[in-house]
Protein backbone atom coordinates (compact mmCIF):
# COMPACT_ATOMS: atom_id res chain seq x y z
CA UNK A 1 0.00 0.00 0.00
CA UNK A 2 1.71 3.36 -1.15
CA UNK A 3 1.53 6.01 1.42
CA UNK A 4 -1.07 9.05 1.02
CA UNK A 5 0.16 12.02 -0.45
CA UNK A 6 -0.91 14.96 1.81
CA UNK A 7 -0.06 17.71 3.73
CA UNK A 8 1.82 15.88 6.50
CA UNK A 9 3.71 13.33 4.20
CA UNK A 10 4.98 16.86 2.94
CA UNK A 11 6.09 18.10 6.02
CA UNK A 12 7.40 14.76 6.99
CA UNK A 13 9.43 14.47 3.78
CA UNK A 14 10.81 17.98 4.47
CA UNK A 15 12.58 17.09 7.43
CA UNK A 16 14.79 14.55 5.13
CA UNK A 17 15.40 16.95 2.31
CA UNK A 18 12.71 15.11 -0.17
CA UNK A 19 15.27 12.47 -0.26
CA UNK A 20 13.18 9.67 0.78
CA UNK A 21 9.95 9.95 -0.85
CA UNK A 22 8.94 6.41 -2.16
CA UNK A 23 9.01 5.69 -5.57
CA UNK A 24 5.43 6.49 -7.46
CA UNK A 25 5.91 3.76 -9.52
CA UNK A 26 8.06 0.42 -9.52
CA UNK A 27 10.40 -0.70 -12.52
CA UNK A 28 9.94 -4.15 -13.57
CA UNK A 29 10.45 -6.73 -16.38
CA UNK A 30 8.03 -8.17 -18.17
CA UNK A 31 6.33 -11.46 -17.20
CA UNK A 32 6.03 -14.14 -19.41
CA UNK A 33 2.11 -13.79 -19.81
CA UNK A 34 -0.36 -11.11 -18.97
CA UNK A 35 -4.25 -11.11 -19.38
CA UNK A 36 -3.68 -8.14 -21.21
CA UNK A 37 -1.27 -5.57 -22.52
CA UNK A 38 -1.97 -1.73 -23.35
CA UNK A 39 0.57 -0.77 -25.80
CA UNK A 40 1.86 3.01 -25.29
CA UNK A 41 2.55 4.56 -21.93
CA UNK A 42 1.13 8.01 -22.10
CA UNK A 43 -2.23 9.63 -20.51
CA UNK A 44 -4.78 7.46 -22.43
CA UNK A 45 -2.51 4.19 -22.16
CA UNK A 46 -1.59 4.90 -18.30
CA UNK A 47 -5.84 5.34 -17.29
CA UNK A 48 -6.79 2.37 -19.51
CA UNK A 49 -4.67 0.20 -17.20
CA UNK A 50 -6.03 2.26 -14.30
CA UNK A 51 -9.94 1.75 -15.08
CA UNK A 52 -8.61 -1.92 -16.63
CA UNK A 53 -7.23 -2.58 -13.02
CA UNK A 54 -9.68 -0.58 -10.95
CA UNK A 55 -13.52 -1.25 -12.16
CA UNK A 56 -12.91 -4.01 -14.54
CA UNK A 57 -10.65 -6.13 -12.09
CA UNK A 58 -7.92 -7.01 -14.79
CA UNK A 59 -5.17 -6.74 -12.66
CA UNK A 60 -2.74 -9.00 -14.50
CA UNK A 61 -2.41 -6.57 -16.86
CA UNK A 62 0.93 -4.09 -18.23
CA UNK A 63 1.82 -1.35 -19.83
CA UNK A 64 4.67 -1.28 -22.40
CA UNK A 65 6.03 1.97 -23.64
CA UNK A 66 8.76 3.05 -26.12
CA UNK A 67 10.50 5.46 -24.11
CA UNK A 68 9.57 6.98 -20.47
CA UNK A 69 5.78 7.09 -19.49
CA UNK A 70 4.47 10.77 -20.50
CA UNK A 71 7.22 11.52 -22.49
CA UNK A 72 5.43 10.87 -26.02
CA UNK A 73 2.23 13.77 -26.96
CA UNK A 74 1.45 13.17 -23.06
CA UNK A 75 4.30 15.86 -22.27
CA UNK A 76 3.75 17.59 -25.89
CA UNK A 77 0.25 19.40 -25.67
CA UNK A 78 -1.04 22.47 -24.65
CA UNK A 79 -2.87 20.96 -21.85
CA UNK A 80 -6.44 22.51 -23.44
CA UNK A 81 -8.96 20.78 -21.42
CA UNK A 82 -12.97 21.46 -22.71
CA UNK A 83 -15.79 19.55 -24.31
CA UNK A 84 -17.57 22.14 -26.56
CA UNK A 85 -18.11 20.16 -29.36
CA UNK A 86 -20.92 19.62 -31.97
CA UNK A 87 -22.04 16.35 -32.34
CA UNK A 88 -24.42 14.39 -29.64
CA UNK A 89 -21.60 11.58 -30.03
CA UNK A 90 -18.65 13.75 -29.40
CA UNK A 91 -20.28 16.11 -26.69
CA UNK A 92 -21.24 13.15 -24.72
CA UNK A 93 -17.40 11.49 -25.47
CA UNK A 94 -15.47 14.64 -24.28
CA UNK A 95 -18.00 15.78 -21.70
CA UNK A 96 -17.88 11.95 -19.81
CA UNK A 97 -14.03 12.71 -19.65
CA UNK A 98 -14.36 16.58 -18.35
CA UNK A 99 -16.24 15.26 -15.47
CA UNK A 100 -14.11 12.75 -14.47
CA UNK A 101 -11.34 15.56 -14.29
CA UNK A 102 -13.36 17.57 -12.28
CA UNK A 103 -12.62 15.06 -9.21
CA UNK A 104 -9.51 13.31 -10.91
CA UNK A 105 -7.05 14.79 -7.99
CA UNK A 106 -8.67 13.25 -5.28
CA UNK A 107 -9.73 10.11 -7.14
CA UNK A 108 -5.62 9.83 -7.69
CA UNK A 109 -4.91 11.39 -4.73
CA UNK A 110 -1.97 13.10 -7.23
CA UNK A 111 -2.19 16.98 -8.06
CA UNK A 112 -3.15 17.05 -11.55
CA UNK A 113 -3.72 20.83 -11.25
CA UNK A 114 -7.15 21.16 -13.01
CA UNK A 115 -7.50 24.63 -12.99
CA UNK A 116 -11.08 25.64 -14.55
CA UNK A 117 -10.29 28.71 -16.22
CA UNK A 118 -12.42 28.99 -19.29
CA UNK A 119 -12.20 28.14 -22.64
CA UNK A 120 -12.87 31.24 -25.04
CA UNK A 121 -13.29 30.79 -28.87
CA UNK A 122 -13.33 33.26 -31.17
CA UNK A 123 -15.29 34.01 -34.10
CA UNK A 124 -13.69 36.52 -36.66
CA UNK A 125 -16.07 35.91 -39.98
CA UNK A 126 -19.84 35.64 -40.38
CA UNK A 127 -19.48 32.12 -41.07
CA UNK A 128 -17.80 31.64 -36.94
CA UNK A 129 -20.49 33.76 -35.74
CA UNK A 130 -23.10 31.37 -37.19
CA UNK A 131 -20.84 27.96 -36.58
CA UNK A 132 -20.56 28.93 -33.10
CA UNK A 133 -23.69 30.22 -32.13
CA UNK A 134 -25.17 26.75 -33.53
CA UNK A 135 -22.29 24.73 -31.57
CA UNK A 136 -23.69 27.21 -28.04
CA UNK A 137 -27.17 25.73 -28.84
CA UNK A 138 -26.38 22.27 -29.93
CA UNK A 139 -23.76 22.18 -26.48
CA UNK A 140 -26.56 23.68 -24.32
CA UNK A 141 -28.89 20.89 -25.67
CA UNK A 142 -26.42 18.38 -24.18
CA UNK A 143 -26.43 19.95 -20.98
CA UNK A 144 -22.57 21.19 -21.32
CA UNK A 145 -22.38 24.82 -20.26
CA UNK A 146 -21.43 27.48 -23.30
CA UNK A 147 -22.34 31.01 -23.66
CA UNK A 148 -22.18 32.79 -26.82
CA UNK A 149 -20.17 36.65 -26.44
CA UNK A 150 -20.62 39.79 -28.19
CA UNK A 151 -17.30 41.48 -28.68
CA UNK A 152 -17.83 43.56 -25.77
CA UNK A 153 -18.21 40.71 -23.53
CA UNK A 154 -15.28 39.11 -25.08
CA UNK A 155 -13.18 42.45 -24.46
CA UNK A 156 -14.47 42.20 -20.49
CA UNK A 157 -13.60 38.45 -20.24
CA UNK A 158 -10.45 38.55 -21.61
CA UNK A 159 -9.40 42.75 -21.56
CA UNK A 160 -5.69 42.10 -23.55
CA UNK A 161 -7.52 41.12 -26.61
CA UNK A 162 -7.18 43.13 -29.41
CA UNK A 163 -11.05 44.03 -30.36
CA UNK A 164 -10.37 47.23 -32.76
CA UNK A 165 -12.13 46.87 -36.33
CA UNK A 166 -9.86 47.47 -38.09
CA UNK A 167 -7.76 44.56 -37.46
CA UNK A 168 -7.24 42.18 -40.44
CA UNK A 169 -9.40 39.41 -39.07
CA UNK A 170 -11.37 41.40 -35.85
CA UNK A 171 -13.34 39.66 -33.31
CA UNK A 172 -16.96 39.30 -33.83
CA UNK A 173 -18.02 37.33 -30.70
CA UNK A 174 -17.07 34.19 -29.19
CA UNK A 175 -18.17 30.99 -27.29
CA UNK A 176 -17.36 30.48 -23.98
CA UNK A 177 -17.34 27.43 -21.79
CA UNK A 178 -16.46 28.25 -17.75
CA UNK A 179 -15.83 24.58 -16.98
CA UNK A 180 -13.08 23.75 -19.46
CA UNK A 181 -9.64 24.97 -18.62
CA UNK A 182 -6.11 23.27 -18.09
CA UNK A 183 -4.30 20.57 -16.31
CA UNK A 184 -0.62 19.81 -15.53
CA UNK A 185 -0.14 17.21 -18.29
CA UNK A 186 2.77 14.88 -17.12
CA UNK A 187 0.88 14.92 -13.84
CA UNK A 188 -2.15 13.14 -15.44
CA UNK A 189 0.18 10.46 -16.60
CA UNK A 190 2.11 9.95 -13.20
CA UNK A 191 -1.16 10.19 -11.56
CA UNK A 192 -2.13 7.45 -13.90
CA UNK A 193 0.91 5.06 -13.61
CA UNK A 194 1.16 5.47 -9.64
CA UNK A 195 -2.52 4.93 -9.22
CA UNK A 196 -1.88 1.38 -11.69
CA UNK A 197 0.99 0.38 -10.29
CA UNK A 198 -0.69 0.06 -7.14
CA UNK A 199 -2.95 -1.93 -8.01
CA UNK A 200 -0.67 -4.34 -9.54
CA UNK A 201 0.06 -3.25 -13.25
CA UNK A 202 3.15 -3.47 -14.28
CA UNK A 203 4.52 -0.51 -16.41
CA UNK A 204 7.15 -1.29 -17.95
CA UNK A 205 9.05 1.95 -19.79
CA UNK A 206 12.18 1.11 -22.77
CA UNK A 207 10.18 -1.55 -23.77
CA UNK A 208 9.33 -1.02 -27.59
CA UNK A 209 6.85 -3.39 -29.63
CA UNK A 210 8.78 -4.78 -32.55
CA UNK A 211 5.99 -7.28 -33.74
CA UNK A 212 2.77 -9.20 -32.97
CA UNK A 213 2.00 -12.39 -33.18
CA UNK A 214 -1.11 -13.58 -34.61
CA UNK A 215 -2.79 -16.28 -35.71
CA UNK A 216 -5.60 -16.27 -38.25
CA UNK A 217 -8.09 -14.11 -36.64
CA UNK A 218 -6.81 -13.33 -32.91
CA UNK A 219 -3.77 -12.58 -31.12
CA UNK A 220 -0.94 -14.75 -29.22
CA UNK A 221 1.50 -12.30 -28.24
CA UNK A 222 3.82 -9.51 -29.13
CA UNK A 223 7.88 -9.43 -29.16
CA UNK A 224 9.25 -6.59 -28.02
CA UNK A 225 12.60 -5.20 -26.85
CA UNK A 226 12.49 -6.90 -23.55
CA UNK A 227 11.41 -10.38 -24.62
CA UNK A 228 8.26 -12.46 -26.01
CA UNK A 229 4.77 -10.85 -23.96
CA UNK A 230 2.23 -14.23 -24.46
CA UNK A 231 -1.37 -12.13 -24.32
CA UNK A 232 -4.96 -12.25 -25.66
CA UNK A 233 -5.40 -8.96 -25.77
CA UNK A 234 -3.77 -5.99 -26.51
CA UNK A 235 -4.71 -2.39 -26.21
CA UNK A 236 -3.02 0.02 -28.58
CA UNK A 237 -2.74 3.34 -27.44
CA UNK A 238 0.39 4.64 -29.26
CA UNK A 239 -1.26 8.25 -30.65
CA UNK A 240 0.89 9.13 -33.17
CA UNK A 241 2.63 5.56 -34.07
CA UNK A 242 -0.43 3.92 -34.08
CA UNK A 243 -0.61 2.81 -37.76
CA UNK A 244 3.02 1.03 -37.50
CA UNK A 245 1.91 -1.17 -34.55
CA UNK A 246 -1.39 -1.94 -37.01
CA UNK A 247 1.16 -2.59 -39.95
CA UNK A 248 2.69 -5.14 -37.51
CA UNK A 249 -0.97 -6.97 -36.84
CA UNK A 250 -1.14 -6.85 -40.69
CA UNK A 251 -3.87 -3.87 -40.38
CA UNK A 252 -4.95 -0.94 -42.09
CA UNK A 253 -6.21 1.96 -40.26
CA UNK A 254 -7.80 5.49 -41.95
CA UNK A 255 -4.79 7.48 -39.98
CA UNK A 256 -2.59 9.91 -41.36
CA UNK A 257 0.35 11.54 -38.84
CA UNK A 258 1.71 14.81 -39.06
CA UNK A 259 3.75 17.14 -36.95
CA UNK A 260 1.89 19.46 -34.34
CA UNK A 261 3.56 21.86 -33.41
CA UNK A 262 3.76 24.37 -30.15
CA UNK A 263 5.60 26.90 -28.33
CA UNK A 264 6.32 28.46 -24.93
CA UNK A 265 7.73 31.95 -24.03
CA UNK A 266 9.53 33.51 -21.15
CA UNK A 267 8.27 33.45 -17.96
CA UNK A 268 6.28 36.54 -17.02
CA UNK A 269 3.64 37.72 -14.58
CA UNK A 270 0.10 36.71 -14.64
CA UNK A 271 -1.48 38.64 -18.23
CA UNK A 272 -3.85 36.27 -18.98
CA UNK A 273 -6.44 34.15 -16.91
CA UNK A 274 -8.27 31.75 -19.62
CA UNK A 275 -7.56 29.99 -22.97
CA UNK A 276 -8.48 32.00 -25.85
CA UNK A 277 -8.59 29.45 -29.21
CA UNK A 278 -9.14 31.34 -32.66
CA UNK A 279 -10.31 28.91 -35.37
CA UNK A 280 -9.96 30.67 -38.41
CA UNK A 281 -6.41 32.24 -37.67
CA UNK A 282 -5.17 29.15 -35.58
CA UNK A 283 -3.77 30.75 -32.52
CA UNK A 284 -4.59 29.31 -29.23
CA UNK A 285 -3.10 30.67 -26.01
CA UNK A 286 -2.74 30.47 -22.44
CA UNK A 287 -0.41 30.92 -19.58
CA UNK A 288 1.13 28.24 -17.52
CA UNK A 289 1.42 28.34 -13.76
CA UNK A 290 5.44 29.31 -14.04
CA UNK A 291 3.98 32.09 -16.18
CA UNK A 292 5.22 31.15 -19.61
CA UNK A 293 2.46 31.46 -22.46
CA UNK A 294 1.85 28.12 -23.90
CA UNK A 295 0.82 28.52 -27.72
CA UNK A 296 -0.41 25.95 -29.99
CA UNK A 297 0.07 26.12 -33.60
CA UNK A 298 -1.16 24.11 -36.72
CA UNK A 299 -0.02 20.78 -38.12
CA UNK A 300 1.54 19.95 -41.55
CA UNK A 301 -0.28 19.10 -44.17
CA UNK A 302 2.00 15.88 -45.22
CA UNK A 303 2.83 12.66 -43.09
CA UNK A 304 5.99 12.48 -40.97
CA UNK A 305 7.07 10.80 -37.93
CA UNK A 306 10.09 13.43 -37.55
CA UNK A 307 8.61 15.06 -34.61
CA UNK A 308 9.77 18.87 -36.78
CA UNK A 309 7.16 20.57 -38.14
CA UNK A 310 7.85 23.95 -40.43
CA UNK A 311 8.70 26.97 -39.95
CA UNK A 312 6.34 28.79 -41.79
CA UNK A 313 3.57 27.22 -39.75
CA UNK A 314 4.93 28.68 -36.59
CA UNK A 315 5.40 31.82 -38.37
CA UNK A 316 1.51 31.85 -39.45
CA UNK A 317 0.07 31.38 -35.70
CA UNK A 318 2.60 33.89 -34.37
CA UNK A 319 1.90 36.58 -36.77
CA UNK A 320 -2.09 36.36 -35.58
CA UNK A 321 -1.07 36.06 -31.76
CA UNK A 322 0.49 39.58 -32.36
CA UNK A 323 -2.00 40.90 -33.93
CA UNK A 324 -4.77 39.82 -31.65
CA UNK A 325 -2.62 40.42 -28.45
CA UNK A 326 -0.30 43.26 -29.67
CA UNK A 327 0.80 43.66 -25.77
CA UNK A 328 3.18 40.40 -26.33
CA UNK A 329 5.08 42.13 -29.34
CA UNK A 330 8.40 41.64 -26.95
CA UNK A 331 7.82 38.56 -25.89
CA UNK A 332 10.74 36.23 -26.89
CA UNK A 333 9.44 32.20 -27.38
CA UNK A 334 11.95 29.91 -25.46
CA UNK A 335 11.28 26.53 -26.88
CA UNK A 336 8.93 25.11 -29.74
CA UNK A 337 8.72 21.53 -30.42
CA UNK A 338 7.04 18.91 -32.50
CA UNK A 339 4.60 16.09 -31.70
CA UNK A 340 3.35 13.37 -34.34
CA UNK A 341 -0.52 13.33 -34.04
CA UNK A 342 -2.98 10.46 -35.89
CA UNK A 343 -5.48 12.46 -37.36
CA UNK A 344 -8.75 10.58 -38.70
CA UNK A 345 -10.31 11.93 -41.71
CA UNK A 346 -13.41 12.69 -39.92
CA UNK A 347 -11.15 14.50 -37.30
CA UNK A 348 -12.83 12.17 -34.63
CA UNK A 349 -11.11 9.27 -32.69
CA UNK A 350 -11.47 5.33 -32.67
CA UNK A 351 -11.92 3.34 -29.73
CA UNK A 352 -12.45 0.58 -30.91
CA UNK A 353 -12.46 -3.18 -31.38
CA UNK A 354 -10.65 -4.40 -35.01
CA UNK A 355 -11.43 -7.29 -36.94
CA UNK A 356 -8.75 -9.33 -35.37
CA UNK A 357 -9.79 -10.62 -32.25
CA UNK A 358 -8.05 -9.33 -29.09
CA UNK A 359 -6.46 -6.85 -30.78
CA UNK A 360 -8.01 -3.00 -29.50
CA UNK A 361 -7.42 0.62 -30.88
CA UNK A 362 -7.71 3.66 -29.38
CA UNK A 363 -6.21 6.28 -31.93
CA UNK A 364 -7.00 8.94 -34.00
CA UNK A 365 -7.21 11.60 -31.54
CA UNK A 366 -5.52 13.68 -33.95
CA UNK A 367 -4.77 17.33 -32.26
CA UNK A 368 -7.09 17.45 -29.50
CA UNK A 369 -6.45 13.87 -27.46
CA UNK A 370 -5.26 15.56 -23.98
CA UNK A 371 -8.70 16.78 -23.01
CA UNK A 372 -10.21 13.46 -23.38
CA UNK A 373 -7.55 11.30 -21.35
CA UNK A 374 -9.45 9.74 -18.41
CA UNK A 375 -12.76 9.31 -20.50
CA UNK A 376 -10.88 7.73 -23.00
CA UNK A 377 -9.12 5.24 -20.71
CA UNK A 378 -12.30 4.51 -18.94
CA UNK A 379 -14.17 3.77 -22.00
CA UNK A 380 -11.21 1.90 -23.89
CA UNK A 381 -11.06 -0.25 -20.30
CA UNK A 382 -14.55 -1.44 -20.82
CA UNK A 383 -14.29 -2.06 -24.41
CA UNK A 384 -11.18 -4.43 -23.33
CA UNK A 385 -13.15 -5.53 -20.75
CA UNK A 386 -16.03 -6.85 -22.53
CA UNK A 387 -15.25 -7.14 -25.63
CA UNK A 388 -18.21 -4.86 -26.07
CA UNK A 389 -17.92 -0.62 -26.86
CA UNK A 390 -19.24 1.26 -23.83
CA UNK A 391 -22.14 3.64 -25.23
CA UNK A 392 -20.35 6.57 -25.50
CA UNK A 393 -17.86 5.27 -27.66
CA UNK A 394 -20.21 2.90 -30.09
CA UNK A 395 -19.84 5.98 -32.46
CA UNK A 396 -16.31 5.45 -32.19
CA UNK A 397 -16.22 2.55 -34.10
CA UNK A 398 -13.45 1.45 -36.80
CA UNK A 399 -16.57 0.43 -38.80
CA UNK A 400 -17.91 4.20 -39.69
CA UNK A 401 -15.58 4.11 -42.03
CA UNK A 402 -17.17 1.66 -43.81
CA UNK A 403 -20.60 2.30 -43.07
CA UNK A 404 -20.17 5.98 -43.44
CA UNK A 405 -21.91 6.63 -40.18
CA UNK A 406 -19.08 9.39 -39.57
CA UNK A 407 -18.24 11.94 -36.58
CA UNK A 408 -17.36 15.14 -38.41
CA UNK A 409 -16.32 17.70 -36.40
CA UNK A 410 -13.77 19.17 -38.02
CA UNK A 411 -14.59 22.83 -38.07
CA UNK A 412 -17.20 22.24 -35.52
CA UNK A 413 -14.38 21.29 -32.90
CA UNK A 414 -13.80 25.24 -32.93
CA UNK A 415 -10.28 24.62 -34.30
CA UNK A 416 -9.04 24.18 -37.52
CA UNK A 417 -7.91 20.65 -37.94
CA UNK B 1 10.78 22.15 -43.09
CA UNK B 2 12.34 20.97 -46.15
CA UNK B 3 13.12 21.63 -49.61
CA UNK B 4 11.36 19.75 -52.68
CA UNK B 5 13.38 20.06 -56.15
CA UNK B 6 10.06 20.53 -58.56
CA UNK B 7 11.11 18.69 -61.41
CA UNK B 8 9.41 21.40 -63.68
CA UNK B 9 10.84 24.36 -61.49
CA UNK B 10 13.54 22.70 -59.30
CA UNK B 11 14.59 23.17 -55.43
CA UNK B 12 12.24 25.28 -54.03
CA UNK B 13 10.69 25.79 -50.19
CA UNK B 14 8.33 22.82 -48.70
CA UNK B 15 5.97 25.66 -47.87
CA UNK B 16 5.56 26.37 -51.45
CA UNK B 17 4.32 23.26 -52.50
CA UNK B 18 1.26 21.24 -50.57
CA UNK B 19 1.05 17.54 -49.84
CA UNK B 20 -1.41 15.17 -51.97
CA UNK B 21 -0.65 12.05 -49.43
CA UNK B 22 -0.15 8.45 -50.62
CA UNK B 23 0.52 8.07 -54.16
CA UNK B 24 -0.72 5.16 -56.77
CA UNK B 25 -4.33 4.80 -55.10
CA UNK B 26 -6.01 3.97 -57.85
CA UNK B 27 -9.26 5.05 -58.66
CA UNK B 28 -11.89 2.02 -58.87
CA UNK B 29 -12.41 1.48 -62.44
CA UNK B 30 -15.85 0.25 -61.73
CA UNK B 31 -17.26 2.49 -58.93
CA UNK B 32 -20.99 0.79 -59.01
CA UNK B 33 -19.39 -2.59 -58.51
CA UNK B 34 -17.55 -1.70 -55.27
CA UNK B 35 -18.25 -3.40 -51.66
CA UNK B 36 -18.45 -0.96 -48.87
CA UNK B 37 -15.23 -3.00 -47.98
CA UNK B 38 -13.41 -1.74 -50.77
CA UNK B 39 -14.88 2.11 -50.68
CA UNK B 40 -13.51 2.66 -47.27
CA UNK B 41 -10.12 1.08 -47.88
CA UNK B 42 -10.07 3.30 -51.44
CA UNK B 43 -11.28 6.34 -49.91
CA UNK B 44 -9.91 6.09 -45.72
CA UNK B 45 -7.15 3.48 -45.12
CA UNK B 46 -3.73 4.59 -45.74
CA UNK B 47 -0.44 2.79 -45.27
CA UNK B 48 0.82 5.99 -43.20
CA UNK B 49 4.38 4.63 -43.13
CA UNK B 50 7.18 5.65 -41.06
CA UNK B 51 9.80 5.18 -43.43
CA UNK B 52 10.18 5.49 -47.17
CA UNK B 53 6.83 6.24 -48.98
CA UNK B 54 5.56 7.42 -52.40
CA UNK B 55 3.48 10.75 -52.18
CA UNK B 56 2.07 13.01 -54.37
CA UNK B 57 3.21 16.78 -54.10
CA UNK B 58 1.55 19.92 -55.98
CA UNK B 59 3.58 22.83 -56.39
CA UNK B 60 0.70 25.19 -55.46
CA UNK B 61 2.67 28.73 -55.23
CA UNK B 62 4.67 27.63 -58.68
CA UNK B 63 3.54 25.65 -61.79
CA UNK B 64 0.60 24.21 -59.96
CA UNK B 65 1.55 20.84 -61.48
CA UNK B 66 1.53 17.59 -59.54
CA UNK B 67 4.01 15.23 -58.96
CA UNK B 68 5.41 12.46 -57.07
CA UNK B 69 8.04 12.08 -54.27
CA UNK B 70 9.46 9.03 -52.34
CA UNK B 71 10.59 10.55 -48.64
CA UNK B 72 11.64 8.80 -45.71
CA UNK B 73 8.99 9.76 -43.60
CA UNK B 74 11.32 9.27 -40.45
CA UNK B 75 13.16 12.29 -41.24
CA UNK B 76 12.23 13.94 -44.52
CA UNK B 77 14.90 13.33 -46.30
CA UNK B 78 13.67 12.64 -50.23
CA UNK B 79 15.14 10.03 -51.96
CA UNK B 80 13.65 10.76 -55.51
CA UNK B 81 11.04 12.79 -57.53
CA UNK B 82 9.60 11.76 -60.40
CA UNK B 83 6.92 12.77 -62.74
CA UNK B 84 3.00 11.25 -63.14
CA UNK B 85 2.66 9.09 -64.71
CA UNK B 86 6.30 8.02 -65.00
CA UNK B 87 7.78 4.60 -63.36
CA UNK B 88 8.10 4.79 -59.86
CA UNK B 89 11.62 3.63 -58.34
CA UNK B 90 12.36 0.84 -56.52
CA UNK B 91 12.03 1.04 -52.69
CA UNK B 92 15.58 0.15 -51.53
Amino acid sequence: MKKKYSIFSLIKNAFSYHENWEKAWKDPLPKKEYDAVIVGGGGHGLATAYYLAKKHNMKNIAVVEKGWIGGGNTGRNTTIIRSNYLWDASAGLYDHALKIWEGLSQELNYNVMFSQRGVMNLAHNLQDVRDLKRRTHANRLNGIDAVYLSTEEVKKFCPIINTSPDIRYPVLGGTLQKRAGTARHDAVAWGYARGADEMGVDIIQNCEVKGIKRNVDSIEGLETSKGYIKTKKIGVAAAGHSSVIANMAGLKLPLESKPLQALVSEPVKPIIDTVVMSNAVHAYVSQSDKGELVIGAGTDDYVSYSQKGSHDIVEGTLSAILELYPIFSRMRMLRQWGGIVDICPDASPIISKTPIKGLYFNCGWGTGGFKATPGSGDLFAHTIANNEPHKLNAAFNLNRFVSGDLVDEHGAAAVAH
Amino acid sequence: MFLINCPYCGEREQSEFKAGGEAHIVRPKQPTELSDDQWAEYLFMRKNIKGIQFERWVHTHGCRKWFNVVRDTSNDIIKAVYKMGEKPPPNK
